[in-house]
């Protein structure tokens, strides 16, 4: 079989003009779970099946894609995904941040600053932010359309009086231009901030058949307390390769006897400090 | 300030063949503020009945029955409640409470419930129950566990605490000793002298006799023995 | 003044049976309504339909709102019955499982109602809801600990902290009292009574046990086969019932 077998992207055109719909209406909606008709993917659920979906839905044969997982372009979801699209859509494909049109992403958003006319695509696990504390589907769609949301906080609560402080680390609720509770996904609360963002976010969750959207310049709150205020924390580190002070860090075991670094998740940004000619502590044993 | 005119009473018993047994007609009587007049009358005669009928625990079949002011059977619950509450005291023969409320809260009860302060409360339920001699230790327990007698000694202070201007009295002085007995009868003296009408049932000739200004005989509202 | 509830006609059929008929009262402030009947004389149906659990097919159920004066319940929108059930009202279940979240520590779950209603500050969400557990009579150390983990009557008295923390007006409880032993009944019906009176509340109160709504209830309603046979006072209804079914009823239960 060859590529030109599959239509563009993959998907027909009556399946993205479906998904498209679907967006236009999240966009419509800032932070409202949108159902959509989830189609099979040639990957298994949990790998983006929702991203790639929204992501086939967008792009166009002009777009250049770049594709991370956990901030990284080169792990093996990214790779797959990216590799899928450039049989499928013959799109060229990038590692620079600022060169993509369109970004899928799972677990982090780039630390370069994304632009207008840029398009974010998270992968999304579980969409509903309400699920771990009212299971009933039906009771958690009221509750978005009544506001109610008070059980949220109630989420926040306990983590502070279990742990002494809000110890939700990741997937951290916010409310989207003052009225949806919104699961940014699995991002880290460090990248809470940058959900305020000029360009388009977009949301696809497979498995559970959800999309939901964040247009450019929207209001994002991340939920907190007036004595435990939102706070968007890292490592106490610098990156040992590029030495940047500012970014979401990765811990990296080095050895059996407790050795370990701190580097950038983001490896664009890191690549392009080093290029930079920025230092981190362990630079020099980098001789790439 | 109590005014029956004409009272008639019946039990329907629906689950006995629908049985009908009158128990009272043309029951009437006054009592005057300042007065306390005795209800007489062999047992089962109707005296608590009338009593009931007064104070809106039982309904009347037929009549009236004035209570400052406010027709007792044609009254709703509410205005019941409230001539209860301002008006109407009753000392029945068993002490009902809330288990596990302390003494003290049971006989304050009455004050607070009329609206008075709590510390004012407190202190004439403590002057009652020292009166009537209930010790001191008791005082926070709950009377649930007390003696028979205990219990007709709190349920007086309580229905003494706050001063009713009408006040039902069912065998007030039953079951007390002579000390206590003259306590009670203080205390009906004292609610005499602030002008309250008193209407008492006193099985006690003696009790009777030292506080009462006039007899009514129930025999007379008997059905079928008197005209 | 006036009546804080007012409910008229009130019907609710399941298909061709009667679930409650025509049902009609009023409660004023600071008024406790007793309802009594066996099992499946439509008290519990009645309830729900007041609390807009249940969409009666007939009837009004007015409510004094505290911002608009009275208002026709059932006509209102979802969200404003919904703030309603988590301000002005409040529903405590026989079962303290469908009135409690049994998986969030006791803190949580009184301070629930309050960061419903804005509440936003998480020392002073702690410090209320330590006082309500204080007021239920549950050990401060307690606070942390999921009610899994406590008693029954503890959960029954946790759902209650639950309930009034908002301060209500008006209490809506269905057979607050079953399922628990003698002892804790009576603690229950203490602490109840002494809410009802400290705060001002109104009530109606389900209940198969006389002995509570004589306790508890200033009036009686006594339902059978979802029609009211008879009210009145509560001593009343208890010491002269004038029905059949209400003279059946109270010569039914045990004397202790």
């Amino acid at each position: 079989m060859t590529d030109a077998a599959y239509n563009f992207a993959y998907l027909d055109e009556q399946t993205k003009r479906m998904i498209r719909r679907a967006i236009l209406k999240g966009v419509a909606i800032p932070g409202y779970q949108v159902p959509f008709a989830s189609r099979e993917m040639p990957m298994p659920y949990g790998w983006g099946t929702g991203g790639v979906q929204v992501t086939a839905a967008c792009l166009t044969p002009a777009d250049t894609l770049k594709v991370i997982d956990q901030g990284a372009d080169d792990t093996t979801n990214a790779v797959s995904i990216r590799r899928f699209f450039q049989r499928t859509a013959g799109v060229a494909a990038t590692e620079r941040t600022a060169e993509a049109s369109v970004i899928q992403t799972r677990h982090r958003i780039p630390e370069t600053p994304l632009t207008e006319g840029q398009i974010l695509v998270y992968q999304v696990p579980i969409p509903e932010p309400l699920r771990f504390l009212e299971p009933r589907e039906t009771e958690t769609r009221r509750m978005h359309a009544l506001e109610d949301y008070g059980l949220m906080h109630v989420k926040l609560y306990e983590d502070i009086a279990r742990n002494g402080a809000i110890s939700t680390a990741y997937a951290y609720p916010v409310k989207v231009e003052g009225r949806y509770v919104m699961d940014p996904s699995p991002v880290p609360k460090f990248d809470n901030p940058k959900l305020e963002s000029p360009a388009i976010q977009l949301f696809g969750a497979g498995r559970e058949q959800r999309i939901y959207a964040i247009p450019p310049y929207t209001r994002v709150v991340s939920l907190d307390f007036e004595d435990h205020p939102f706070e968007a924390s890292k490592a106490d580190h610098a990156c040992d390769l590029c030495g940047a002070e500012e970014s979401y860090l990765d811990e990296v075991i080095t050895d059996d006897a407790g050795g370990r670094i701190f580097v950038c998740s983001d490896t664009d940004f890191c690549a392009g400090r080093r290029a930079g000619g920025h230092r981190g502590a362990l630079a020099a044993e980098d001789v790439a | 300030m109590i005014r029956v005119s004409d009272v008639s009473k019946s039990f329907v018993l629906h689950n006995q063949g629908g049985a009908v047994i009158p128990v009272m007609a043309g029951a009437r009587l006054r009592v005057a503020a300042g007065e306390c007049v005795a209800l007489t009358g062999e047992s089962g005669a109707g005296k608590s009945t009338l009593m009931r009928m007064i104070y809106g625990n039982y309904l009347a079949a037929s009549g009236a029955i004035e209570v400052g002011g406010l027709d007792v059977a044609r009254a709703t619950p509410r205005e019941i409640l409230a001539l209860r509450r301002e008006v109407l005291g009753y000392v029945s023969q068993f002490l009902r409470v809330v288990p596990r409320v302390p003494t003290l809260e049971v006989v304050a009860e009455p004050l607070l419930a009329a609206g008075g302060a709590r510390a004012a409360a407190l202190e004439r339920a403590e002057e009652l129950l020292a009166r009537l001699n209930i010790p001191r230790a008791l005082w926070e327990l709950s009377p649930t566990t007390f003696s028979g007698g205990e219990q007709q000694r709190v349920n007086i202070a309580r229905g003494f605490a706050h001063a009713y201007p009408a006040l039902l009295l069912d065998e007030p002085t039953a079951s007390l000793d002579a000390a206590n007995r003259d306590v009670v009868l203080e205390l009906i003296r004292e609610a005499k002298a602030r002008g309250a009408a008193i209407l008492g049932i006193f099985h006690d000739a003696e009790a009777r006799a030292a506080v009462c200004d006039r007899e009514v005989d129930v025999i007379a509202f008997t059905p079928g023995v008197a005209a | 003044m006036r009546p804080i509830l007012d409910v008229q006609g009130l019907t609710k059929r399941y298909g061709a049976r009667l679930g409650c008929g025509d049902v009609s009262f009023d409660l004023w402030p600071g008024e406790v309504m007793g309802i009594v009947g066996e099992s499946g004389s439509g008290k519990s149906t009645l309830l729900s339909c007041l609390a807009g659990h249940l969409a009666p097919d007939a009837g009004r159920v007015i409510f004094d709102t505290r911002a608009e004066g009275p208002r026709d319940v059932l006509t209102m929108s979802e969200p404003e019955r919904r703030m309603l059930g988590r301000t002005d009202w409040a529903f405590v279940h026989q079962n303290p499982r469908d009135g409690l979240r049994l998986g969030i520590s006791a803190g949580g779950n009184v301070g629930e109602r309050l960061m419903a209603v804005g509440a936003r500050h998480y020392g002073r969400i702690r410090a209320e809801a330590t006082d309500w557990l204080g007021r239920v009579e549950i050990a401060a150390d307690r606070i942390d600990d999921r009610p899994r983990a406590f008693s029954g009557g503890m959960q029954q008295r946790l759902q209650i902290a639950r309930n009034l923390v908002t301060g209500p007006r008006l209490v809506f409880m269905d057979e607050p009292t079953g399922g628990l032993d003698v002892s804790v009944q009576a603690r229950l019906l203490d602490l109840l009574r002494g809410l009802v009176r400290e705060m001002g509340l109104s009530a109606v109160i389900v209940t198969h046990d006389l002995a509570v709504v004589r306790l508890l209830a200033d009036r009686l309603m006594v339902m059978q086969g979802g029609r009211v046979v008879e009210t009145g006072l509560t001593d009343q209804v208890l010491d002269d019932p004038q029905d059949a079914y209400t003279q059946l009823l109270v010569s039914s239960v045990l004397q202790v």
